[in-house]
């Protein structure tokens, strides 16, 4: 009785429904953060000139490491601003297998735990696995 | 070119790659790549980092209406992101030692590839018969149509779940979302009808994407100048797509988008082989 209520509460189409508003939500937090990064960017640079991407430089280590992020975050530069609204765009996806985890989890799928596990430790390994090469 | 001159044009092509990926169902990012390269001349590798974000936003903008409509088959999903995430993070790897005029040699293949994938026939029959390692991994589920629920199984899980591996590889190297390689495990190995192979290949993109996305970032292929402009132009572009697609019949334009890529997939093999990347 009290599994089949449990069942109720959390039903595959409600899980379902949940991811998709959490990726929507991600999304859309994400693309404003960067228009307010791009829109501050713009009006303190938009007079310079075109930086010369057809030569590979690779970024400065302020935006490319969360470190760097955030204290760019924290000191208002637009780069910064752009590179975190980046990241909340990457973390979306991941976040939602983290929600899967737990969906998972309360309906008891021993199954698609461990394999939720898998995807999950392959991509938090990819991300802290010293790749930076 | 000033920085906001070269943002706004970068914008309105970013918004038209969004507008020819939704309707082709290539995606975004695919288009990206060559609207970076070819026309604006910036190194592959930003264009890379640019394209993996726009396959991530294209993918989770996307995904979280069909997840709505209840046709992604999650567990499928789920259980195909141990292959595409390992083969992304591996492709990723192998593009250190890969040189950018090869990685544009098999851009053009792969985006000729998927071209014609984006014509064939597609499995509309859903099978009532699976295999024995579907019933075990729960995958067989049902998806809803205007007759009612239509009940589907599979078969061939390991030859789709190689095929996955190869499509997180492609993914990885070239920062695309690999939609095509995945249609093709899950319409043509694994007999998944059309509606929810293209969904749930949909949803697993963004997933695949950010096991790369993430190697990427912390290598310096993401610039802000060129993310800014880029993610946004796709999205909207992506937004117009996706409304368009419920009041025309779009089979025309994807024959003509078709033929236009094919002609850029030629022109991105062309240059790479006379290393001009």
């Amino acid at each position: 009785m009290k599994n089949s209520i449990s069942k109720q509460l959390i039903g595959d189409r409600d899980v379902e429904k949940i991811v998709g508003q959490l990726l929507r939500f991600g999304v859309i937090t994400a693309s404003l953060v960067v228009l307010l990064g791009g829109i501050l960017f713009l009006i303190q640079n938009g007079a310079g000139t075109r930086p010369d991407y057809h030569i590979f430089k690779g970024e400065q280590d302020s935006y490319i490491t969360f470190e760097g992020i955030f204290m760019g975050l924290f000191t208002f530069k637009p780069m910064a601003i752009i590179q975190f609204g980046v990241l909340l765009l990457i973390i979306t996806p991941i976040m939602r297998i983290v929600f899967s985890l737990f969906a998972f989890m309360l309906e008891k799928d021993k199954l698609y735990v461990i394999i939720t596990l898998i995807v999950l430790g392959i991509i938090l390994a990819s991300t802290f696995g010293g790749l930076k090469v | 070119m000033s920085i906001l001159t070269f943002t706004l044009i970068l914008i309105l092509g970013a918004y038209l790659a969004g507008l020819v990926g939704s309707l082709t169902g290539l995606g975004g990012g695919v288009v990206v790549i060559p609207l970076l390269t070819l026309v604006f001349h910036v190194d592959i590798r930003y264009a890379i980092g640019a394209a993996l974000l726009a396959s991530i936003a294209n993918s989770s903008g996307a995904a979280s209406a069909y997840i709505k409509e209840g046709i992604t088959n999650i567990r499928l999903g789920m259980f195909l992101e141990i292959a595409t995430t390992l083969g992304a993070v591996l492709g990723a790897l192998i593009a250190i030692y890969t040189p950018t005029n090869t990685i544009a040699i098999l851009f053009g293949c792969v985006l000729l590839f998927s071209a014609a994938m984006t014509l064939r026939k597609k499995n509309q029959e859903a099978l009532t018969e699976g295999s024995q390692l579907s019933a075990v991994l729960k995958l067989n589920s049902s998806y809803p149509t205007a007759a009612g629920p239509v009940n589907y199984k599979l078969r061939n899980v390991g030859a789709g779940f190689s095929i996955m591996t190869v499509a997180g590889v492609m993914s990885g190297l070239l920062g695309i979302g690999s939609g095509a390689l995945k249609v093709l495990a899950m319409d043509t190995a694994m007999k998944i009808p059309f509606k929810v192979s293209t969904t749930t290949s949909n949803f697993m993109i963004g997933v695949t994407a950010a096991a790369s996305a993430v190697v990427y970032l912390q290598r310096g292929y993401m610039d802000p100048g060129i993310a800014f402009p880029v993610v946004l132009g796709v999205l909207g572009g992506a937004f117009t797509g996706a409304k368009l697609l419920t009041h025309i019949n779009p089979s025309t334009l994807r024959i003509i988008f078709c033929i236009a890529i094919t002609f850029v997939a030629l022109e991105m093999i062309y240059n790479g082989y006379h290393h001009q990347f």
